[in-house]
C-alpha cells in the first residue's frame, strides 16, 4: 500500500504498524520521537498496536528542546 | 558543512530573542540542501517556548507539526532548530546535547550574553558509540539575494 512518510510517498506492506515503520525507516533514537498520523499524535505506548492504513500521512518529530546549562 | 542564513532572518530572531529575554527563545529553520554541499536556510520560524524560562526551551509538538506542514507546503525541508542562550555562550550545553537526537539537523544557538553583540553559531550533533559529538558548522550570515 502507498503512504506518505515525512512528505515522501512510500510503498509499505499492508498492515504495517507504527513500531515496524520506525524500524524500517531506521529512525534514530526512537525514544525521542513523536509520531503523527494524519496530524493526530500517536501515544508512544501504542506504537506496536497502531496499524497504518493506505493513504496515511506519517510524520516523525524529534523532541525539540534544550537548556542553557 | 557550510550553512547560510539571511541577515533579515538573523535580525528577526535577534529582535525576538531580545523581546522575550530573560526567557529562552526558539524556533525551527527550513530551507534546502544544495548540491554543492551548502545548506541554505530560506525560512525561519519563531515558535513559543512552552517552558517560559531562562534555562530551558521546549517546542510544543503541535506547533512543530503545524510548522513542518508549512515547510513542506512551501517546498522546503526541515533543517533543524534555533534557540537563544540569554545569559550563556553560543555553544551546546549538556542539556542541548542530550536532547539533540537528529543527526540530520543543524542546531543554531544565539547568545545574548554580551549586550549589543549577539553571537549565532550552528552545530551538528551526532551520537557516536553512545557519546554525543558536536561539530561546529560554518555559518554565514548573508545579505538577501
Amino acid at each position: 500500500m502507498k503512504i506518505t512518510v515525512a512528505g515522501e510517498k512510500k510503498e509499505v506492506a499492508d498492515g504495517i504498524t507504527v513500531a515496524a515503520l520506525i524500524e524500517q525507516e531506521n529512525v534514530e533514537t526512537p525514544q525521542y520521537v513523536t509520531v503523527s498520523i494524519n496530524e493526530e499524535f500517536v501515544e508512544s505506548g501504542a506504537f506496536a498496536d497502531t496499524v497504518i492504513k493506505e493513504g496515511d500521512e506519517i510524520e516523525f518529530l524529534y523532541f525539540m528542546g534544550g537548556g542553557a546549562f | 558543512m557550510k550553512i547560510t542564513i539571511n541577515k533579515s532572518d538573523f535580525d528577526r530572531i535577534y529582535e525576538h530573542a531580545l523581546s522575550v529575554r530573560p526567557e529562552e527563545a526558539c524556533g525551527l529553520i527550513a530551507g534546502v540542501d544544495n548540491e554543492d554541499g551548502v545548506r541554505e536556510i530560506r525560512k525561519v520560524y519563531i515558535l513559543t517556548n512552552i517552558d517560559h524560562t531562562n534555562e530551558h526551551f521546549t517546542i510544543d509538538p503541535k506547533d512543530q507539526l503545524a510548522t513542518i506542514k508549512d515547510i513542506r507546503a512551501n517546498g522546503l525541508k526541515p533543517l533543524g532548530n534555533w534557540h537563544s542562550h540569554p545569559e550563556s555562550p553560543s555553544r551546546p550545553s549538556e542539556e542541548d546535547k542530550r536532547l539533540a537526537n537528529d543527526s540530520n539537523a543543524s542546531y543554531l544557538i544565539l547568545s545574548l550574553q554580551e549586550e549589543g553583540n549577539p553571537v549565532l553559531n550552528a552545530f551538528h550533533v551526532e551520537s557516536v558509540d553512545g557519546e554525543k559529538t558536536v561539530r561546529k558548522e560554518e555559518l554565514i550570515i548573508q545579505e538577501e539575494k
